[in-house]
């Protein structure tokens, strides 16, 4: 090496150095991206293995296979599916009612070319900065000022809130891929309002609409802040139901419980994919 | 409205004793010596989560924008009840968990650590959970870079690193600081997570309101609470959001 002269022992420490710029970049990029994939999929993989468990703890890996914890959640956890059948209730409710205003919100938004829509758009992504806690109490306060005690009702009202955005968001996305021109031709064609809109704008918005719809029940079923400060004695919903259960028990039953809501999910998720292209709305 | 209306009652019910009007709530939240700390803990956490979930959902976003767009389909994860995600810790996390068990056998550990209620592990759970909401608008930003730019930045002789750092991440600013944005919201207000891995002795804001509010029936010290919270966590996304426009104001795309 040392009869090299001075130019190709430039190029050569050039390329040593280009290697080692590879290598460090795969190495630490490539290393990091790839741990973080394996962290963002095996959370729920080891649920779902330890909701299988045949011991009576959260021992992992569990000591052998069984589906008592599935059973003991079937048979023997009222508590656990009126709490399911609680959060349904209110997931739908929610969800249906949050759609339609926030289908009626986004088409107001976008026919209004005005400043304001532009606001809006902040408007929209504020429920998702602000603690839900924070909304919960405060609901919870305006309510007592109009001097209605909590309830169903109040609960549905509350997770309306949680699931608005979401469909806002979605709704706005879709309507504003839709080529103005087709609203003109149903228009210049003679169609009025009514008509354009259940014959062309909603059959083009549908898919976003729905994906909203679906994002907003899933987060309206998983929100524990604000049924914390809505929901009355009789309707305890699944995740505080789930949160004692984890808290204060270390019941296996959560896991099983967990099971269930994984594969539902993932289920869902799947068929909104097929459906309405769900993926894309997801930002 | 919806939001505004519960926001104005917060603020009217933080600052009322029975009708006149008083400044005590927040005076004692200031002076007792124990809430400043519960606040700075968890604007801390925030801070923390938001880091750690940066260093972890840049490298996940680079790798995603590389594959085939089928792959990036698994972000939709972030679906998946928080609640079952945060109990996949306590499995990870427990003293006859994932990590313990595997000490034990490599004879790391004679035995269990604890890992429930620390702090660091509570933010590794809360990275874990929020990872997608970094990584998504991260995609988008890399997604709309002009594949151009890293070819020329290659062709000029510039390493990968040079290229990261010098084009790429720059380019993508936008998509980091609304990552980071959500994030640190997302961290400062996870009341189950940080109640169930963190533990009763790790306070937090989320857990002080319900605390204050639910158990100790002081509803006005409750909303002031909620509203220091609130102007806490918005004062943190103005100022980071005021630095990402300041990085990005010498780009022109």
């Amino acid at each position: 090496m040392s009869d090299l002269t001075g130019i190709s022992d430039r190029t050569a420490g050039a390329k040593l150095w280009r290697q080692l710029d590879r290598w460090s970049y795969a190495l630490i990029v490539g290393g990091l991206g790839r741990a973080a994939m394996v962290l963002l999929v095996s959370p729920t993989a080891i649920v779902l293995i330890t909701s299988f468990t045949s011991a009576a703890t959260l021992r992992f890996p569990p000591p052998g296979l069984s589906t008592q914890w599935y059973q003991a959640l079937w048979f023997a956890s009222p508590e656990i599916v009126h709490a399911t059948l609680v959060s349904l209730k209110v997931a739908v409710a929610a969800t249906l009612s949050s759609t339609v205003l926030a289908a009626a919100a986004a088409i107001a938004i976008t026919a209004s070319k005005a400043g304001w829509a532009r606001a809006a758009d902040t408007m929209l992504m504020s429920p998702l900065l602000l603690p839900a806690l924070a909304l919960g109490l405060g609901l919870l306060l305006t309510f007592n000022l109009l001097n209605v005690g909590v309830s169903m009702l109040t609960l549905i009202i509350g997770h309306t809130v949680i699931c608005f955005p979401f469909v806002l968001r979605t709704t706005l996305a879709s309507l504003a891929q839709i080529d103005p021109a087709f609203e003109e031709c149903s228009r210049s064609l003679g169609a009025g309002a009514w008509f354009t809109f259940t014959r062309v704008i909603f059959p083009l918005a549908r898919g976003g609409i729905a994906a909203g719809a679906f994002i907003g029940f899933m987060a309206s079923f998983d929100n524990v802040a604000i049924s914390l400060f809505l929901a009355d004695a009789h309707s305890e919903v699944l995740p505080i139901r789930l949160w004692d259960l984890i808290e204060n028990l270390l019941d296996v039953r959560a896991a099983a419980a967990s099971g269930v809501l994984i594969a539902t999910t993932v289920t869902l998720v799947v068929l909104m994919e097929r459906l309405t292209g769900l993926s894309r709305y997801v930002r | 409205m919806f939001v505004a209306l519960p926001v104005v009652m917060l603020l009217a019910a933080s600052v009322s004793d029975h009708g006149a009007f008083t400044l005590s709530n927040f005076e004692r939240f200031f002076s007792d010596g124990l809430s400043v700390p519960v606040l700075g803990r968890t604007l801390l956490l925030g801070l923390e989560t938001a880091a750690v979930t940066l260093m972890l959902g840049y490298p996940l976003a680079l790798l995603f924008v590389g594959a085939s767009p089928g792959f990036q389909k698994l972000l939709i994860l972030l679906i998946i009840s928080a609640v079952v995600r945060t109990f996949a810790w306590v499995v990870i996390l427990g003293r006859q968990g994932l990590i313990n068990e595997t000490l034990l056998v490599l004879g790391l550990t004679k035995g269990p650590i604890a890992l429930l209620y620390t702090e660091p592990m509570l933010v590794v759970t809360l990275a874990q959970i929020e990872l997608p909401i970094m990584t998504l608008p991260i995609i988008s930003a890399l997604a709309a870079i002009d594949p151009a730019l890293r070819e020329a930045s290659a062709a000029l002789e510039a390493g990968r690193w040079r290229t990261l750092f010098q084009v790429v991440l720059p380019l993508s600013l936008p998509g980091v600081i609304a990552g980071l944005l959500l994030v640190f919201a997302a961290a400062c207000s996870a009341l189950v997570t940080q109640s169930i891995v963190g533990g009763g002795r790790l306070l937090f804001m989320p857990l002080y309101i319900y605390q204050q509010g639910i158990q100790g029936q002081n509803w006005p010290f409750a909303a002031a609470i909620s509203i220091i919270l609130l102007m806490s966590v918005l004062a943190v996304v103005a100022m980071l959001n005021m630095l990402g426009r300041l990085a990005t104001r010498h780009l022109h795309v």
